[in-house]
């Protein structure tokens, strides 16, 4: 049995626990039963969804939940409870595709800088901060008015601008690393630079990003639908939660079901996430209010 | 003052709910009774109880603990019980804590007087006019120096010792009748506990305080308690006099506890006490040190010995008590016979190195050359023979571990040589040397869980050297692998565990192991157990010396410990603000004549005797920079001759061959 055989099971074992470990907390169930009912629901509500979304009856108009249409219709006589069923799916594919990516190049840039460390790290940073400090929506509706909506063009956008934050969580890890005894340790002994950053570096920063991508994810939800709900998101009839609850305002005070509905489908999802990232941080030891006493 | 309990634990169990929702007791069954006047030590390894005792007595208890049964009585109020504000008024008023990192308990952005202030209007009757002459007056009791100027600092202006004194000030702002101490000197230089241990003794008599101290350091306890309590895996297992204990302990356990402890007038090393205590999810049947005691028998594996309580006033927590003196104090273990060296040759030459942190900007480089700050070590000139082991001792910020980075190559040397193997001098920089030459020095740091990747396990751990120094992989890497672990005393099934799953000790034992898997000819040992447990520390360097043996490794051992480095040392340099005030033979350091810093140092180390009272010459001021001429020493030193210490720098002074002192003072009057 080589090394590198021994250490890929030590990986397995390792996800195995922090899978037992985020299943033994409330949090952990309650968000992963959440977030794993919105990933089937994207795939199978084509499937279950009792009418089209896109069917129009007029007849139906702003009608109130019956058994017919169980959480009524809406302003153009559509199924609500099909809409809402199907409203998760652009969004989810989105940012499904988006966080990855955004971990994947802000995580990278963000490693990058730490490593350079000194003043080039510090010049760059203050970009950074200053790129954060204007709010993110003016941001991306600039890039969205230029290029156009459409899943080609916010994929990237979402890509690019949620990376951003993931470079100052990224940069901070690597810092709180390197400067750690046994980076040293690999520098006395002589070890390569892409050694040390393999394997002394990345396994320990690895953590933080996934806590941080799981973070991000929702928020990224957020961005979504808000762009949806400005109409900038998903183009009409493709149901979409943003979209829906922006189209049912108008009628919020004598039609309420129309927002309701979309704002469970969406606030369900982003709290599942939120409460599966707070336990795989907890799992992953990196929250250290936590930790067992003594 | 009547004689009645003051703080009264009676049969306390706490205890914390385990995920599988069994409730796993950390203490169990402990009676504890304070009157005034007296103090009371709390001794015990990390993990026995010590603090959560400690602060249950305050009636707090840590996130997720809850009291299984038992009571807490302060003066007659049921701590458990009670209403909170009238808890929070007890707290920091009747009962005041001072905890062991004040540095972190102090608020940053507030001036020193603002938080003295603070506590005087929170529990003291003064009224706000007084508040002013109050706070001169805690800080002249608690001996600051300059209290009126003191007043106006931030924290971050003040040394750990001063930091410590202004806590002790803000306890002491309620006019407190009991006081908890948690490790309240842990972490400070010797000279700075000595006078602090100094200053709590005075006080607790003064104000006829009732004291609970808890440590690990049986020579603080030995100075400020007069009676002491043992625990062990939550339970205790001894109590009595200060004398009884320290010097004639009736419990297996404090017993090799004591004599695991270094001591300054043994040359020997300490005797370890093997294995470790159990982790308070495990059952015990019989009793919890049953494993670790050599007077265990079937009884104590099978039945919890009761707490035997003994006419000489211990109580003691043991079946066979009465058999301890069958535990010889100092078995057959002779003294260490230190390896000849003399004809050997030379390992390492350090030759007037120095090494300086401050990067002066462009600006001052151009108009005040002259402002550049004295180097942070300097003139340090060294010669260390093969298989010899070279103690470095000296307070923090003595250079002594910036000495080690320098030689390993972390930090870059301003000046000097460092030549291995009496070849050419090594680049400064450690990606320039040579790989041959990296393999020879090692280097064991402080703390395991800083220098072992958590993500690692011990065999990934040891394979990084074996890899790189000798390209092993497969079969013989893991067989060369097992027989480094079998070396550092722990076995095969370590090889897939992560640092996370190992003791304290165990994973200082990797750090070493991986260190020798290159097979090195120095080892570089920074500060390698004051990270460990007393009983833990005597094994680590117990194996250290074992595997020096079967080597021939030569080692730097740097310590803040004196009696550490006593007991592994075959040669000492003593350091003060990176300058070697004195340097030669062990045993011609540790006895007269003296370097003054030397005296010092030794007279302020707390012996765990409560006959022996240290001798405190020099004072505990810290000083942040080397001054620019003369002695280092000169701003604190004791004997100071005059204007000659300040303007030149002192001669060596070859008092036997080997024995050097830095010193203006003469020869017969050192």
């Amino acid at each position: 049995m080589t090394v590198s055989s021994t250490s890929h099971q030590q990986e397995q074992g390792r996800f195995i626990t922090v899978m037992k470990d985020i299943l033994a907390r409330p949090s952990g169930r309650i968000g992963l039963t959440l977030v794993l009912f919105h990933i089937l629901l994207a795939l199978l509500s084509p499937l279950i969804a009792p009418y089209d979304f896109k069917l129009q009856n007029s007849s139906l108009m702003l009608s109130p939940p019956s058994s017919e249409h169980w959480l009524g219709a809406d302003h153009l006589g559509r199924d609500i409870l099909s809409r809402t069923l199907m409203g998760g799916r652009e969004a989810l594919l989105v940012t499904g595709i988006a966080t990855p990516l955004a971990v994947i190049w802000g995580g990278f840039i963000g490693i990058l800088f730490g490593l350079v460390g000194g003043r080039v790290d510090e010049v760059l940073m203050r970009v950074v901060d200053a790129f954060l400090s204007l709010p993110w929506i003016l941001k991306m509706l600039v890039l969205i008015v230029t290029f156009g909506t459409g899943i080609g063009v916010l994929i990237p956008t979402l890509t690019f601008f949620y990376g951003i934050p993931v470079i100052r969580v990224a940069r901070a890890a690597t810092h709180d690393i390197i400067a750690r005894d046994f980076v040293w340790a690999a520098k006395a002994r002589g070890h390569s630079r892409i050694s040390i950053i393999w394997r002394e570096l990345l396994p320990n920063v690895l953590d933080t990003l996934m806590v941080e991508g799981a973070m991000r994810w929702s928020w990224m939800l957020l961005a979504f639908s808000s762009l949806s709900f400005l109409g900038f998101g998903v183009s009409p009839p493709t149901p979409d939660w943003g979209l829906m609850i922006s189209d049912a305002r108008g009628f919020m005070s004598f039609a309420p079901w129309g927002v309701i509905a979309p704002v469970i489908g969406l606030s369900s999802l982003i709290i599942g996430i939120n409460l599966s990232a707070d336990a795989l941080a907890k799992a992953l030891g990196i929250d250290r209010a936590q930790k067992a006493p003594m | 003052m009547p004689q009645s309990l003051f703080i009264d634990i009676k049969n306390l169990s706490v205890g914390y709910t385990s995920r599988s929702g069994k409730t796993i007791p950390v203490l169990r069954d402990v009676n504890l009774s304070i009157t005034r006047g007296d103090s009371i030590g709390l001794v015990g390894e990390s993990g026995s109880g010590k603090s959560t005792l400690a602060l249950a007595a305050m009636g707090y208890f840590k996130r997720g603990l809850h009291v299984i049964s038992g009571q807490v009585q302060f003066d007659g109020i049921d701590m458990l019980n009670i209403e909170r504000n009238a808890l929070q008024r007890l707290r920091g008023g009747r009962l005041a804590l001072i905890p062991q990192n004040s540095g972190q308990s102090l608020t940053p952005n507030l001036r020193i007087g603002q938080q003295i202030i603070e506590a005087l209007r929170l529990h003291s009757d003064l009224p706000a006019t007084g508040f002013d002459a109050g706070v001169i007056d805690l800080l002249s009791q608690v001996r600051l120096p300059d209290p009126i100027g003191l007043t106006d600092r931030y924290p971050h202006e003040l040394s750990g010792g001063q930091q410590q004194r202004v806590a002790i000030a803000m306890a002491l702002a309620s006019d407190p009748e009991a006081l908890l101490l948690d490790e309240p000197t842990t972490g400070l230089d010797v000279t700075t506990q000595a006078h602090i241990m100094e200053l709590l003794r005075d006080l607790a008599k003064d104000r006829n305080l009732a004291m609970l101290y808890v440590s690990h350091d049986l020579g603080a306890i030995a100075r400020v308690c007069n009676k002491v309590m043992v625990m062990y895996a939550g339970e205790t297992v001894l109590t009595g006099s200060a004398k009884q204990v320290l010097l004639s302990p009736r419990h297996p356990y404090a017993h090799g506890l004591l004599a695991s402890i270094p001591r300054l007038n043994e040359a020997s090393l300490p005797q370890a006490l093997d294995g470790r205590p159990p982790m308070p999810s495990e059952t015990i049947t019989g009793c919890a040190f049953a494993d670790r005691c050599k007077l265990a028998d079937q009884t104590c594996h099978s039945s919890p010995p009761p707490l035997n309580h003994l006419e000489t006033g211990e109580a003691v927590r043991c079946f066979h008590h009465d058999q301890i003196g069958q535990l010889n104090r100092k078995p057959e273990k002779s003294a260490r016979s230190n390896p000849v060296v003399a004809d050997k040759d030379i390992a390492l030459s350090l030759a007037n190195l120095a090494v300086s942190y401050s990067r002066p900007g462009l600006l001052s480089k151009l108009f005040t050359p002259q402002d550049t700050p004295p180097s942070t070590v300097d003139r340090i000139t060294i010669d260390i023979k093969k298989g010899e082991t070279l103690g470095l001792v000296g307070e923090s910020g003595s250079g002594k571990s910036t000495i080690l980075k320098t030689i390993a190559g972390m930090v870059p040397a301003q000046s000097g040589n460092i030549i291995l193997n009496q070849t050419e001098p090594l680049d400064t920089m450690v990606e320039k040397r040579p790989a041959a030459y990296l393999r020879q020095v090692q280097i064991i740091f402080q703390n395991p869980d800083d220098s072992l990747n958590p993500r690692h396990t011990v065999a990934q751990i040891l394979a990084q050297p074996l890899r790189l120094y000798y390209g092993l992989s497969g079969t013989p890497l893991r067989d060369r692998s097992i027989a480094i672990l079998e070396q550092v005393r722990l076995g095969e099934h370590y090889l897939e565990r992560l640092p996370s799953q190992l003791s304290g000790g165990e994973k200082q034992r990797v750090a070493i192991a991986r260190a020798f898997a290159a097979d090195p000819e120095i080892i570089l040992c920074d500060e390698v157990t004051s990270a460990l447990d007393v009983s833990v520390q005597a094994a680590v360097l117990d194996l250290l010396d074992v595997l020096k043996r079967q080597d021939g490794t030569t080692y730097i051992f740097v310590s803040h410990d004196l009696a550490v480095v006593k007991a592994i040392s075959d040669r000492v340099a003593v350091l003060y603000q990176g300058r070697i005030c004195e340097i030669g033979p062990v045993a011609a350091v540790y006895s007269a004549p003296f370097h003054p810093y030397t005296d010092a140092l030794l007279g302020a180390v707390l012996e765990p005797d409560p006959d022996v009272a240290p001798r405190l010459t020099a004072d505990d001021a810290v000083e942040l920079s080397p001054p620019k001429t003369g002695c280092p020493f000169q701003r604190r030193c004791p004997r100071k001759l005059g204007s000659i210490c300040e303007t030149n720098i002192p001669t060596a002074q070859e008092i036997a061959p080997g024995h050097i002192i830095h010193c203006h003072i003469p020869q017969v009057d050192l």
